[in-house]
């Protein structure tokens, strides 16, 4: 159930798109995201379209996998396409009562909808094939450039490790609570929306409890190992870039300009 | 006397159709005994918590079935809720799953769930504290306030108001001081002997189970490896090593004596057992 959150989590097989530099696949999600922005043709579209199917591919991560994270976005998804489709003017072709449909609402919302969905599956291609340490490396080095005008560039990527890998924690001690919380004959799925959300205290109480002891004790075990910043910190494993993540920069680089050229 | 509960050909696969698929456990099949204290051991990972959770329904099998007093719980038309309040299943750690402002508002959680009016849902409250051995001062204390031990009281309390017929208790001493653990299986105990609950006792201590229980179930990597009386598995106590768990201390201690050319029964369980033995062999003979 709620073990299908994808995001955050590490899909181990082994493929070219695992043993990129982390930077790598960080500006090619950054790359991926914007283009998606950019767009708003149809070729445009089908480009990413496409893109993306070969990154999944490329990725030996199973497409059933890659799309659970979408079950997540449902509610978001449905939210915007319903007022881009009904809050849009221009020529009408549907009409009950106040709530009228355009042409123009129609195609907004579809272009959203495709944008919204594209922009999960492609971050959790990049988190599914990098693990968070890779990740949080990926991120420190590529931003060290901040660091000169005071950024606290270690800080915020401990920060965003930190917070990835407590993701699944928390997803799992969810479950675990609602599962001792069903023991005790809880519902969680029938009934209205108060009654619904009245169910879910039960359930926040302890995992709001659980994440601040989790914290907590994070960061006692942190400073106990005498943890203190970034400021002289060396790697074991230090990022270097090889001719794959070149030819990956150029693959890029072409996917860019076309997305740009069909703009 | 009947089984109460019966696992048939039960199978959990985690994750499947991924690499990371795996079984949690494989091809189970037990019955419970009403009335018994069956005790379940294995190694971390062997997959005893997916297993108990499969008894009240949290979770469904990949796989088989498991049937309560003959019914199947996992056909269609069962009802899985008022079934939760017949096996009563108590996590590990459960004081993590206190919520409520004060402990007698959190035990009535589980009465109030089934449809009881809060007055009744009140005396069930305060009957399974009792039954848990809480003192009446803790009854409008915040959970919070209370020191782990008690925290696990107020928990299995939850699930006792309840009044299940079963009670499943996932490690229920992990991560109590000495006292406390003690304090905890005698109360599980009593609420065998006195009040008749079938009790399930999840644990990889064997001393502890010994002391209690009157069947063993030991699991391995998913599979159920022995299912017979203490006595019988831990005669077995070579083989319980090379799956990461081992006999009581007192099993070894007979093997040592034996080997010393000392006449002890082989089969000593608990400190009782093994001090009447011992007065034998120094008065007799």
């Amino acid at each position: 159930m709620l073990r299908d959150i994808t995001i955050g989590q590490y899909y181990p097989v082994e493929s070219c798109i695992h043993s990129l530099d982390p930077r790598t696949k960080l500006t090619g999600t950054m790359v991926f995201l914007l283009s998606l922005f950019i767009t708003k043709s149809v070729a445009g579209y089908v480009i990413a379209t496409i893109f993306l199917a070969v990154m999944i591919r490329l990725s030996h991560v199973p497409f059933k996998f890659i799309t659970k994270g979408l079950k997540a976005i449902v509610f978001l998804l449905i939210l915007s396409v319903s007022f881009n489709l009904f809050l849009t003017d221009g020529t009408p072709i549907f009409k009950i009562g106040f709530l009228k449909i355009t042409w123009e609402g129609l195609v907004l919302s579809a272009f959203m909808a495709v944008r919204l969905i594209y922009l999960v599956i492609g971050s959790s291609v990049m988190t599914l094939t990098t693990t968070p340490n890779q990740l949080t490396d990926g991120i420190e080095k590529g931003l060290a450039v901040f660091n000169k005008i005071g950024v606290p560039v270690h800080e915020i990527a401990m920060m965003m490790s930190i917070a990835l890998r407590f993701i699944p924690i928390l997803v799992e001690e969810t479950d675990k609570i609602m599962k001792a919380q069903m023991a005790r004959g809880a519902d969680f799925e029938t009934g209205g929306l108060i009654q619904k959300a009245k169910a879910m205290i039960p359930l926040l109480v302890p995992l709001f409890i659980s994440a601040f002891r989790r914290a907590s004790d994070l960061a006692m075990a942190m400073e106990a190992r005498c943890y203190h910043g970034g400021e002289g910190r060396t790697k074991m494993k230090p990022l270097r870039y090889t001719a794959l993540d070149k030819k990956a920069y150029i693959i890029m680089l072409i996917y860019l300009s076309l997305m740009f050229l069909s703009r | 006397m009947a089984a109460i509960i019966k696992v048939d050909n039960l199978t959990h696969i985690y994750q499947a159709g991924t690499v990371m698929q795996s079984y949690a456990i494989k091809d189970i099949s037990f019955e419970i005994e009403e009335g018994s204290f069956v005790g379940l051991i294995g190694h971390t990972g062997s997959g005893k918590s997916t297993l108990i959770q499969h008894l009240n329904g949290l979770i469904k099998p990949s796989s088989g079935t498991v049937f309560f007093k003959g019914e199947d719980i996992f056909a269609e038309s069962y009802s899985l809720k008022q079934l939760r309040s017949r096996v009563g299943l108590v996590f590990q750690y459960p004081e993590y799953q206190l919520f409520e402002e004060d402990v007698i508002r959190d035990v009535m959680y589980g009465p109030k769930n089934m449809g009881f009016s809060d007055e009744e849902a009140r005396e069930k409250a305060i009957e399974a504290l009792k039954l848990a051995g809480m003192n009446e001062v803790f009854y409008e204390r915040s959970p919070f306030e209370l020191s782990g031990g008690q925290k696990r009281r107020a928990a299995i309390a939850g699930v006792l108001s309840m009044e299940p017929e079963v009670l499943i208790l996932d490690e229920p001493t992990a991560g109590l001081d000495p006292k406390g653990r003690d304090e905890i299986l005698d109360t599980i105990d009593k609420l065998h002997r006195e009040k008749g609950i079938t009790i399930v006792l999840v644990s990889h201590s064997m001393d502890d189970i010994a002391k209690y229980a009157d069947k063993l179930l030991v699991l391995d990597k998913g599979e159920l490896k022995y299912n017979d009386v203490p006595k019988a598995v831990f005669r077995e106590y070579k083989e319980l090593e090379k799956i990461g768990l081992s006999a009581p201390q007192l099993t070894y201690l007979a093997a040592d004596l034996i080997k010393q050319g000392v006449d002890i029964d082989p089969e000593i369980g608990t400190v009782e057992e093994a001090k009447n033995e011992i007065l034998r062999l120094l008065k007799g003979e």
